[in-house]
């Protein structure tokens, strides 16, 4: 022990009577907490690295491991937590700046926890999913100002590229390097058979995923890695990303140890290099330019892809949203300050951005007053735990909703906040090949698939009891939501009323 | 016959020119008064020349193609290139070669903030950009590949071949200079060597090219003697960050 000593985070607890001496854990834990005792017979376990992943946990054949807290206590401290006592030991360490895995843990509000749904009763008969036809397809994509139609009653009109998805959820970006090639896998796969869209993130599309070109939202960011002509064209829709939720502001970085020769392939730079995205794209800084970029997009594509724009919930969102509406975006994707990430310096993670909720609500409220909500598409991303959650962002008015951590967590993901090692026990945030053939995409994708599909009877169902039979009509219906505990300007900006009003 | 941009959109001309290339294999634009977007994507074998003054984004994402502008060009010539060809006999503006990953661009004259910012290369792919004269702040901003030649001909007195935060957070390729360069400008962590034999070969084959296409003297440019400006470190951030665990 020295000065640089912080108390462990967790126990990890063998029941004795239980352990057959096995070795599974010694095999599965990648933080090497569990070993052999001289005898080579015997496990042990060094708690120290645990960061409480529940790998052994889950594959202990007799259930005789147990991830306990431990208690090291301090002198309270309302102001000087242990947290940040610890953090700033590292820091003195290292001189390092801390970095993060997964959204924000800190217990901001959740506004999704303070909104109620509506249900019919007497006045408006509500419907039965199950018998009924309940719509819950969704089209992304600019939409003309106007509908002119020949005598025959025909469109004149020529349609911009839209973009058909049979659920309003899509997978948010995760790209090839910040996650495994079996995770994208399993994601892409999934997407084909639900009839959504992944995300490639920033990371260029691997070859192994060419088959999936047709349900794969390709990402262009500052770094502009893996990004030419036919990868833009090879794509469902383009997306610039401006910024991301757990990280407004700042650019990304993947260490060299993690580009490996597959994410080089994919990246298209050498391996072992880091792959450094600058923060801002230098062919971008104002929404002029933003303009030329999506034009340069659409130029490189002939105008038939739809290009989305992605940008972090930060204070003046709204103003930034309808000026991304006018710089040509057909898509735009909203990322609240609760969404994950694979890694992300701790202070901007936990401080910086607003939530998706308040930013959503606003963006959609201003598009609408400025008279242009229908002819772009809103994305909402940043933490979608369940289908309630999305029920609600679709009626403050959003038209599909990015997850990523949920479908993680289908695959295994246990929240254990450490994506940033690459020692991801589940195969999900590595790229160690020992690690990521734990994730078989075979399985996997049909987890990722369960879980969508159950929150789109969840979601039909609630639409139903709302008397609803039709995502178009609950899309910006917030007469059907009241707040619980909130305050007059949370309402007033949520733009919902009080429960009981 | 070439096609006439006068001040026609620039969806216009470029859908023009595309039309042209589906059966020409060269084809050139007149009165061009910055129409973007020029020469988007070109592939292989497609070449086209401009006249006047090419818009922003010219020949982003450029494919192989091969595109020659009698004028100069505006920002962001050859965005996120992945090969082929630029000329530009003029001088171009901001983010020249932003993020280009394989062919070569060459400047006449000079260009200005965040040349070759973020070039990166790839295997056999290396993207090369030579500038005839001087060139403004940030050039190679993040340079991960790739060579970039600055010449520093025709400079006026009191002209700096480069502007300040030259190769800014560069962690690859490497910056051939001529000449007398303002070392306050350069970043740090930057190291200045002499050539190696493989260095003159490689630029020799570079300012070759450039005396073909703009008429100058190779004898007179490589008598100046050159250095060469590559990264100390490639992993410049490697012990920027602690893990939070
Ligand atoms: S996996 Fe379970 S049974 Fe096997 S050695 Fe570990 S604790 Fe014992
Ligand atoms: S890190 Fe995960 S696998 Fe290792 S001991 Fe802790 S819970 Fe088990
Ligand atoms: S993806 Fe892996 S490392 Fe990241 S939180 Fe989930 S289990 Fe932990």
């Amino acid at each position: 022990m020295s000065i640089n000593y912080i108390p462990r985070r967790f126990t990890v607890v063998r029941d004795k009577e239980l352990c057959i001496n096995c070795g599974c854990c010694v095999r599965q834990c990648s933080n090497e907490c569990h070993y052999y005792a001289d005898d080579g017979k015997t496990a042990l376990v060094n708690s120290n690295a645990c960061v409480a992943c529940h790998r052994c946990v889950d594959m202990c054949p007799t259930g005789a491991l147990r991830i306990e807290k431990y208690v090291c206590d301090y002198r309270e401290n309302a102001n000087w937590t242990p947290q940040y006592q610890q953090e700033i030991c590292r820091q003195a360490a290292t001189g390092g700046v801390l970095l993060s895995g997964m959204g924000t843990p800190k217990p901001y509000p959740v506004y999704w926890d303070k909104i109620l749904l509506n249900a019919s009763q007497v006045t408006n008969p509500s419907i039965d999913p199950l018998r009924e036809p309940m719509e819950i397809r969704t089209i992304l994509g600019r939409k003309p100002e106007k509908i002119t139609v020949e005598k025959k009653g025909k469109s004149t009109v020529e349609m911009p590229p839209q973009v058909i998805l049979e659920t309003p959820i899509m997978f948010s970006a995760m790209s090839f390097g910040s996650i495994s090639l079996n995770a994208q896998k399993s994601l892409a796969m999934a997407a084909k058979n639900l009839g959504t869209l992944f995300n490639t993130g920033e990371g260029g599309l691997h070859p192994d995923l060419k088959d999936y070109t047709d349900c794969a939202i390709v990402q262009v960011a500052s770094g502009r890695f893996g990004v030419h002509k036919e990868y833009l064209q090879n794509s469902r829709f383009i997306e610039i990303k401006i910024g991301q939720g757990a990280k407004p502001g700042i650019g990304g970085h993947l260490p060299g140890e993690k580009v490996n020769v597959e994410v080089s392939n994919a990246r298209m730079i050498p391996e072992g290099s880091d792959a450094i995205s600058p923060a801002p794209h230098h062919d971008i800084y104002s929404i002029e330019d933003l303009r030329q970029l999506i034009w340069s997009l659409k130029q490189a594509t002939h105008n038939e892809k739809p290009v989305s724009v992605k940008i972090a919930a930060v204070h003046n969102v709204a103003a930034i949203v309808s000026g991304c509406a006018r710089a040509g975006a057909d898509i735009i994707a909203i990322d609240g300050f609760r969404g994950g990430t694979g890694a992300a310096p701790t202070r901007i993670r936990d401080n910086v951005g607003i939530p998706i909720e308040l930013a959503l609500a606003a963006a959609d409220q201003r598009l609408r007053d400025e008279g242009i909500r229908s002819s772009i598409s809103l994305v909402a991303a940043g933490s979608f735990r369940c289908s309630a959650d999305i029920v609600k962002a679709i009626a403050l008015g959003a038209d599909a909703c990015y997850c990523a951590s949920a479908p993680l967590i289908a695959m295994g993901c246990h929240m254990c906040q450490t994506c940033n090692t690459g020692k991801c026990n589940w195969g999900i945030a590595t790229q160690r090949p020992e690690l990521v053939k734990r994730l078989n995409p075979d399985i996997m994708h049909e987890r990722v698939e369960n879980l969508i599909n159950a929150w789109n009877h969840e979601i039909k169902e609630i639409m139903g009891g709302m008397g609803i039979n039709s995502v178009d009509s609950l899309r910006g219906n917030r007469l059907m939501l009241r707040g619980i505990g909130l305050t007059e300007k949370e309402l007033e900006i949520l733009g919902i009323k009080h429960a009981g009003e | 016959m070439s096609i006439t941009a006068g001040l026609r959109r620039y969806e216009d001309v470029n859908e023009e020119i595309n039309r042209r290339l589906k059966s020409d294999d060269k084809t050139a634009v007149r009165e061009v008064n910055g129409q973007r977007y020029l020469g988007c994507g070109l592939d292989s074998g497609k070449s086209l020349d401009i006249y006047g003054t090419a818009g922003n984004d010219l020949a982003c994402y450029l494919n192989g193609g091969r595109v020659t502008v009698y004028g100069s060009a505006q920002d962001a010539v050859g965005n996120t290139m992945g090969g082929g060809e630029i000329i530009i006999h003029g001088h171009s503006g901001d983010a020249l070669g932003y993020g280009m990953r394989d062919g070569k661009i060459f400047v006449r004259d000079n260009v200005c903030c965040r040349g070759g910012i973020h070039m990166k290369e790839f295997r056999q792919m290396k993207p090369v950009l030579v500038i005839g004269e001087n060139a403004g702040a940030f050039l190679g901003e993040y340079m991960a590949g790739g060579t970039i030649v600055l010449l520093g001909l025709n400079m006026k007195h009191g002209e700096k071949l480069f502007g300040p935060h030259c190769a800014s957070g560069m962690h690859g390729g490497k910056i051939f200079v001529r000449g007398a360069f303002p070392k306050a400008n350069l970043a740090q962590n930057i190291s200045v060597c002499e050539l190696e034999p493989e260095d003159e070969k490689e630029l020799s084959a570079y300012v070759k090219a450039y005396c073909r296409y703009f008429g100058a003297d190779y004898a007179e440019i490589m008598s100046k003697p050159f250095k060469k400006l590559v990264p100390a470190t490639s992993r410049p951030y490697a012990n920027l960050y602690t893990p939070n665990l």
